[in-house]
């Protein structure tokens, strides 16, 4: 049901960010999709990844401060609206959005959310037709949950 | 278990008489063999003869650190080189070392105060006692390891450095007994996680640990890491080393080993004793030592100090554990502020690990504090929100606990420098 995303601690230090690339360039793994949040002192970067268990696996090699982190990913037409749609289906519910990034996939658009309730989203946007992304289309370290 | 029983359980009049008695052969040694203290003497009119209670040390001149550098390195030592059998030296973090000269008694009377201290750990000669406090100049070391060797445990000379040989070899040849600074113990711990050790695989069963003041929570964290008794020993190169106060198994407090040393307790600005059980600068005078005898040494070390009979059935006084000292004590603002005050509310987060470091800087002619903390990996969450309310939840700790205000800053694990002696905890801006 959940796709998984890498979210890392990462305190706001010239080359920090360099180091977390560098460490998965070092492995191959491929980014597909990322966002920082940040406060004064200390970003969180999250991340998609095509290889989340290699890359896991390096980063804490590398003694980041990284856990992996179950997230709802859906797909949505590539245009103006669509957005507006699917976030409506949630606003009709007590769904609190965390936090929500974006980025294209295959002439489409993927979201990514964390809400308070993970399965309640997903189970509200399956109902109203959107498929969920549920494993990295390109990840061979993940086989197909279903 | 008590190593002396007549010396450590002896009735609080025997044991003034006995003090009365030493302090004033004391002052006479000090007369006649140091010019040092017979100028300071002669200054306040004082003869040896005058001397005969400790009730009159208070009237006696105190001794600093100051003194010692001036009478750098032996102008303080009240008998003549031939009879020093050993020296040690503090490290000179601020200055020249410190030095302590010992005669072929003191060094007996070190071993027997660590024996005293090692049996109220609980330790005897079924015992491997591993001892990772330095060996060489630094009193930490071979203190230990001659008060273990009196008492016929096991020891192994293991010294600082090289922490995973040190757990292969408390791993392979059983270790039961830790001896070493209290951050240390923990920079040992993290290394056991990191290689993968479980303390389940070890047979430390006790932790004499000192050299630097740490917490009752730290305490904690160390018992719960290292699955070990911990126990606190205090001591410094200028009185002898390890071995001037110990804890017993009930935790409640450091036995001092009076016979030896008296402690008192001054304000540390007006020098004027305080109550019994207020915090104050303890000041110890050494009534048997014969290479560097000192008398009322401002030790720089906080405690209160209570004479109230333990319920280990020792009679002597027992300091409360070591607060920090008065020249760590920085000034913010105003308020007196202690590193250690600081430690014990990180410890009571427990998202938080207990290594921080305090950055003091003045902007615009106002004092800031800036505290660094490590966030707990288990803790991290991807959500800034919950970071923001740890953040925020330090320092309303800090604030009502110190009374100021204070800039948290939420650091990755590991990059608070550790030392593998003592931890590095402020970096005062102020004055550079």
């Amino acid at each position: 049901m959940f796709l998984q995303q890498l979210s890392l601690f990462l305190e706001n230090k010239a080359g920090r960010l360099t180091e977390v690339t560098q460490t998965l360039s070092k492995h191959g793994i491929n980014i597909t999709a990322f966002s920082i949040a940040d406060s004064e002192d200390f970003g969180i970067l999250r991340m998609i990844v095509d290889q989340h268990n290699t890359a896991l696996k390096a980063l804490k090699e590398e003694h980041f401060v990284v856990h992996s982190t179950n997230v709802v990913g859906f797909i949505i037409p590539n245009q103006p609206g669509k957005l507006y749609d699917a976030l409506q289906h949630l606003d009709k519910t007590t769904i609190d959005i965390e936090y929500l990034y974006a980025f294209a996939h295959n002439g489409d658009a993927a979201v990514i959310v964390k809400t308070n309730n993970d399965e309640l989203t997903a189970n509200i946007l399956k109902e109203n037709g959107y498929s969920l992304i549920e494993k990295h289309p390109f990840d061979p370290d993940e086989m197909p949950t279903e | 278990m008590i190593w002396n029983e007549h010396a450590e359980c002896m009735e609080r009049s025997s044991l003034v008489e006995l003090q009365n008695q030493r302090l004033h052969e004391m002052v006479s040694r000090l007369y006649y063999n140091v010019p040092f203290y017979r100028k300071k003497f002669q200054e306040q009119g004082i003869e040896p003869n005058d001397i005969h209670s400790i009730d009159q040390l208070k009237e006696l001149p105190l001794t600093t650190k100051q003194d010692l550098r001036d009478n750098y390195p032996f102008g303080l030592f009240a008998v003549s080189q031939r009879e020093i059998i050993r020296l040690h030296a503090s490290s000179g973090t601020t200055g020249k070392p410190t030095v302590g000269g010992y005669t072929r008694r003191d060094i007996e009377i070190w071993s027997e105060v660590v024996a005293r201290s090692l049996y109220a750990a609980g330790v005897d000669h079924n015992d491997i006692v591993h001892v990772s406090y330095g060996y060489g100049l630094f009193t930490g070391g071979l203190g230990i390891h001659q008060g273990a060797q009196k008492i016929g445990a096991t020891v192994i000379p293991a010294s600082g450095g090289n922490t995973k040989k040190q757990l292969q070899i408390m791993h392979d040849f059983g270790s039961t007994v830790l001896a070493c600074t209290p951050s240390y113990a923990l920079y040992l711990a993290d290394t056991m996680k990191e290689i993968g050790m479980n303390p389940e695989e070890l047979k430390l069963r006790r932790g004499i640990f000192g050299a630097e003041p740490w917490t009752e929570e730290m305490r904690k964290e160390i018992e719960q890491k290292l699955h070990l008794k911990a126990l606190d020993i205090y001591g410094l190169t200028e009185i002898i080393g390890p071995g001037v106060a110990m804890e017993c198994e009930h935790q409640k407090g450091l036995h001092v080993f009076e016979d030896h040393f008296i402690p008192e307790i001054i304000d540390p600005l007006t020098l004027q004793p305080v109550a019994e059980g207020e915090i104050g600068e303890l000041v110890i005078t050494t009534v048997t030592k014969e290479g560097m005898p000192l008398l009322r040494y401002r030790t720089r070390d906080l405690t209160s100090m209570t004479t109230q009979k333990c319920a280990c059935g020792r009679t002597t006084a027992r300091l409360h554990k070591l607060m920090g000292r008065t020249d760590d004590m920085l000034i913010i603002r105003g308020v007196n502020v202690f590193p250690s005050q600081i430690e014990s509310v990180l410890l009571e987060i427990s998202e938080t690990e207990p290594h921080y470091q305090l950055i003091v800087d003045r902007v615009n002619n106002l004092d800031v504090l800036e505290i660094l903390v490590e966030v707990n990996e288990s803790f991290f969450s991807d959500e800034i929100r919950q970071l923001e309310s740890l953040s925020h939840k330090i320092k309303t700790a800090i604030e009502s606990t110190l009374g100021i205000s204070a800039k948290i800053r939420l650091v990755e694990p590991r990059t608070i420098e550790r030392t593998e002696g003592k931890s590095k905890h402020v970096i005062d801006n102020r004055f550079h």
